[in-house]
This record gives structure tokens, sequence and C-alpha cells, in this order.
């Protein structure tokens, strides 16, 4: 018997009984929707991270001086060392630099008028912008000219607008940072807040030089200092492969005996969120268990009316075999009875899963991310449960012996 | 009348077991069929007909001796082939009709066909013509339970029909119908038997089993008469 044939009656079939088929679809649906949601979600979930990473820069490393030890008494991190301007030189020649930013921060007062603001303050090189992807929105960038040359220049993020300007257009504005004049020439896009909480907004941003001259001042022992280092790799290098080449060059760079630990640190961002994100995937597990559960639970249901409905049409049964029908057939036929069954009830799953996931993006507020994978999966999902419930009805209605089920009553 | 035997049984007994209890429905059957031929099989119920019935039919196998249809031993057939005889060779006609309620006139009389294998058959013109030659043509999209008796039992001769049987096996075929309609049936039974089917019929009814031409009666599981009347 041909599967066409086969499904066209197995659809006439489950008409015959609209009200019980619906029902039993019901637990479909229901698995198929919980599926489908929870992918949506952890879709959902994975392309907010990704959008967190690579705004901080997905193929960043960061480097900062580490902890150094006197005496067995550590000091603290930071104590070690600092970077210099000499580093991120030479670091810029390594071939899988792409960019290098030396930069330093410190909290700052911000004045601007009567008002004044807690801030804080990077200084850096013009290659900060383009490692962080940051673009302003009003006014320029500076160059690095500008960055030799110490200019008083400045360019600020969206909350310093909102709580030092008062939403004003500060472009050309002089500001006072720990009392020294700089002007603003440009505003940063909206970067919102950091998947650590903090406002990534909330920031001046002047050149290092400047930073260092005349308002934070250099390290006492170490001119031309700059407190952390950004590498961004190079395309086509791994970086977990970067990160220890940076960390033996600067090993080596730093004197550092083998078996001594590094007074340095090298990170990787990415790895940081992502190991965030793991803690974050034991709800999605959870969910996904439900789901499952769901589904199984749907699937269970489907089994029971498929025994229901051989025993019903036992004498029907019977007399296809009498007619000719092989074991094979009447298998082909309550199977395709469950797949119909089930592959309904995925489709109509396939929507309130939908509506599920449009309603779970508006309230987890991230975008709704359902990609035609998701939808084949839920539906792969159920036709695979129809074929796995389905079949031991089935080959129980095979293997009938056709004179008791002739003779059923 | 001497052709070679069609339908062979050789020592054929049944025995059911009924709780604690066996039933010796067939005890040691020896019959020989002829191709053609048009055969009644009488006997109060529980004497045995409707077990020999099922034999021939392929439907059950016997507890031990041996049924032939065609020469082939029923016995060492797979339930595959067993079903595939079913639907080449044989064409059941029951009491109760047994159409699908939810199938009109031709798609019941289509459905032997879905199962035919290695037959290439337009399932749709060949159960319109053994439709019509029931005298069923003005009414093949009706449903089974928009007919009389007598026109579902025409719809089912004509499913028996379709796949172009050689032996036609109906177990009182017009138990559920009135005399008239009945004898309407056997005229149409008669007319098949004579276009060259076999015909084994399982009755009770002494004037039912006066169109066959031979009349076997059976009394607990045993052969008590085999009579034939001439042309």
């Amino acid at each position: 018997m041909k599967l066409s044939v086969a499904i066209a009656s197995a659809i006439e079939a489950l008409f015959a009984n609209m009200l019980r088929s619906f029902l039993t679809m019901l637990g479909i649906i229901i698995g198929v929707a919980s599926v489908m949601t929870m992918m949506a979600m952890g879709q959902g979930a994975k392309a907010r991270i990704d959008a967190q990473i690579s705004a901080l820069g997905a193929s960043t490393l960061t480097m900062r001086p580490g902890a150094r030890r006197r005496g067995g008494r550590s000091l603290g991190a930071g104590a070690a060392t600092p970077f210099t301007e000499a580093d991120v030189k030479v670091l810029r020649s390594l071939p899988f630099a792409h960019l290098v930013s030396g930069q330093l921060n410190s909290s700052v007062t911000a004045v601007s008028g009567q008002t004044n603001w807690s801030t804080s303050l990077t200084g850096s090189d013009e290659s900060y912008f383009a490692i962080h992807d940051w673009k302003p929105t009003q006014g320029r960038l500076f160059n690095a000219r500008e960055v030799r040359s110490g200019a008083a220049l400045a360019v600020v993020g969206k909350s310093i607008v909102k709580n030092l300007f008062d939403g004003m257009d500060p472009i050309g504005q002089r500001i006072r940072i720990n009392n020294v004049p700089v002007t603003v020439i440009g505003v940063l896009e909206e970067k919102g807040q950091s998947s650590f909480g903090s406002d990534r907004d909330d920031v001046i941003i002047i050149p290092l030089t400047t930073a260092r001259n005349r308002i934070i001042g250099a390290h006492p022992t170490t001119p031309k200092n700059v407190s952390r280092i950004e590498l961004m790799v190079a395309d086509g290098y791994d970086l977990k492969q970067a990160q220890n080449d940076l960390g033996e060059f600067m090993r080596e760079r730093r004197h550092i005996k083998a078996g001594a630990d590094d007074d340095f640190m090298v990170f990787n961002i990415a790895d940081f969120i992502r190991a965030r994100a793991a803690t974050q995937s034991t709800m999605g597990v959870l969910l996904a268990f439900m789901a499952a559960v769901a589904l199984f639970v749907g699937g269970v249901g489907v089994m029971n009316i498929m025994l229901v409905s051989v025993t019903e049409r036992t004498r029907e049964i019977g007399l296809r075999m009498a007619l000719g029908a092989r074991g094979s057939d009447i298998m082909v036929q309550f199977l395709a009875e469950a797949l119909v069954l089930c592959g309904t009830g995925g489709l109509i799953g396939i929507i309130f899963g939908f509506a599920g996931a449009w309603v779970a993006a508006k309230t987890g507020d991230w975008a709704l991310s359902i990609s035609p994978q998701i939808t084949l999966i839920s539906l792969g999902a159920a036709v695979a449960v129809g074929l796995f419930f389905g079949f031991f009805p089935a080959r129980r209605a095979a293997r009938l012996n056709p004179i008791d089920a002739l003779r059923y009553e | 009348m001497t052709k070679t035997p069609f339908i062979k049984a050789r020592a054929v007994s049944k025995t059911y077991i009924m709780g604690d209890q066996e039933v010796h429905a067939l005890r040691g059957i020896d019959l020989d069929i002829a191709q053609g031929e048009f055969t009644a099989i009488m006997g109060p119920s529980g004497s045995g007909k409707s077990t020999l019935m099922n034999l021939i039919g392929a439907l059950d196998q016997p507890t031990s001796g041996h049924m032939l249809i065609e020469g082939h031993d029923l016995s060492t057939m797979r339930p595959d082939d067993l079903a595939d005889l079913r639907n080449r060779t044989l064409g059941f006609v029951f009491q109760q009709f047994n159409l699908l309620p939810r199938a009109n006139a031709l798609q019941n009389v289509k459905l032997p066909l879905r199962y035919a294998r290695h037959r290439s058959i337009d399932a749709d013109a060949r159960a319109r013509e053994c439709l019509e030659l029931v005298g069923l043509g003005m009414r093949m999209d009706h449903r089974p339970a928009q007919l009389s008796g007598g026109q579902q039992q025409r719809v089912a001769i004509a499913r028996a029909l379709a796949g172009n049987p050689r032996i036609i096996l109906a177990d009182e075929p017009t138990g559920a119908l009135d005399t008239k309609t009945s004898e309407d049936i056997m005229d149409l039974l008669g007319r098949l038997n004579a276009s060259g089917i076999t015909i084994i019929l399982v009755t009770h009814e002494p004037e039912v089993a006066d169109f066959a031409r031979r009349q076997i009666h059976f009394r607990d599981g045993r052969i008590e008469s085999d009579t034939r009347r001439p042309r």
C-alpha cells in the first residue's frame, strides 16, 4: 500500500473521531509548544550573550599587572610593575595583534557649570574605539596626533550627556575633570548596561597622555605607565592560542624565570561571560526537561488512544487481512494514523510555540529568535514521538491472527 | 466431473482449546473440490463447516493434516504469502457483509486492490466493472447505510470479485437477507459459477443449498454425506 494512500485514509479515520483525535493531539500540541518556546528562549538568551561578547570585543584579550609577592606577603592585584607605552608599541608588532591599546582608569568628578557628576575616566589612544567597536553619534573621536600631543579633549558617553548636560548638546562645551578643563568633541553611541550591571555609558574618554600628565599622574617609578592593555586578535588567529602566545611573550619580556608565577594576568572577556551564561543555563536545562516530559506524556496519550483504536477496529483489521492485506500493510496504516495525529499536533504546537516564544521575548526583553531549525526540530520531535509511540499499537495490529480478528466481537 | 482437484484436504483436524476443554471442530477430513464446482457445505452449528471454510480461506491453520490450494500446502507458506494468496486467488463473502461503513460502494470494492502486489490493475475501472456486474452501477457513491441488505451483499460480492479470484468463499451469504433477496444473491453466485469461478458456500438453509450442484453435510466434525446432483 502506498504511503500517500495510507496517509489519506489515516486522515479520514481521524476525522471520523474528531473530538477524540483533538484531545489526543492536545498532549502533543503542549509538548511541541514547550519544546519550541524553550529552544527559542535558549537561542534568544544565547543571542543576547553573543551581543554582550561582541560589545566587549569578541576577540579581545585584556592584560593587567598581577599580584606581586614580597617576603611571602601578597601585595594585591596591580601591585606588580605596570605596563608601559613601550609594551604597547612592541605588542603592536606581534603577528596576531590587530589592534593594541593602553589605558589608564580612574574615578573622577566632572563639573559643567553648576552641575557635578562622579564618573569614571578612561585615558586611552585612538585604537580604544576600534577595539570596542564604539562609534560617535555626535561630533568625532580624537586621533593619534591628539593623543601624542596630549590635547585637552574628551569623548563622553550618553549618561554623561544626561547627567552633566541635562540632555543638551555637549559638543564644544568645556568640562572640568578634577579641575582640569577639557573640551567635549564627541558623544558615543549608547551601549546600555554591562552584563555585570554597571552603566557602560557613564564614562569620559580622553587621550592617554592628557590623563596621565594632567589628571591621574604617572606611576612613581615607571613613567609612561598604562594600567591595562587591550589587544584585539587579528582575523584567522585562534583566541586561545593568542592568549597563550601573549602570556609567553610577556613572561620573556618581563624576565620571569621558568617555574615562577606570572606577575600579570591575561583575560579573555568572552570566557567570563560564557562562564556566567553557563550557570544561567541550569534554568534552560530544567525547561528542556519539562518540555521533554510534556512531549513524553503526549506520546503516551497517543499510544493509549492508538491501542483503543486497534481494539475497536479489530474486525476491520481482520477483514483487511482476509482481503489480502499483509501485516506490513496494517502496520503502515496504523503508523500513518499515529504520524498524522502527531504531525498535525506538531503543526498546531508550533503555532502556540511561536506565541509562547513571543511572550517570553516580551517579558524577558530580548529579541524574538525563532529560526527555521527550531521549527523543524519541533516538528521532527512530534513526528519522532508519533513513530515511537505508534509503533507498539501498530505492531500489535499487524500481528493479529486473521481469523481471530475477523471473529472478534 | 473428473477435473484435477483444485482444493485438497488431507486428514485435516482442527482442535480448539476452550478453557480446560478440547473442542474437536474437525476430525480428520479428506475432501477434494475441483475447479469450477459449486459446493454447498451444510450442517448444524458447531459441526465444523465454518472451520473448514476458514481453513480453505487461508485464514486459519489446521491442527494436523494438510490443506492444499492449487497444489500449495498452506501450512508451509509464510503469512505474507498467505495474504497474497487470499488477495489473488480467493474472494470472501460474509453473512454480515463486512463493508467499511465510512466508505462508499466504489471505495469498498477497491479495497482489496489496494493490497494487490505485482499486478497492475486499474483499480477504479475494475471496481466499476464489478459493481456493474452485480447490478449496482447506479449506486457506486452510496455508503453501506444508504443501501438495502441485498444491495450491501452485492457490494460485498463485487468486492470479492475485484481481485479476479478463482474461488469465492461465501459464509452464510443469505443469512441476513429475506427470501426474495436471497434468491437474487444466489442467482448472482450461480452466474459467477457459470463464468468459471469455483464457489464454496456455507449455509443451513436447504433452499439456498439447492442452488449448488454438490452438497456436503457435516456432523460433529466429520463429513456425513457428499452428494452431487446431475447438471
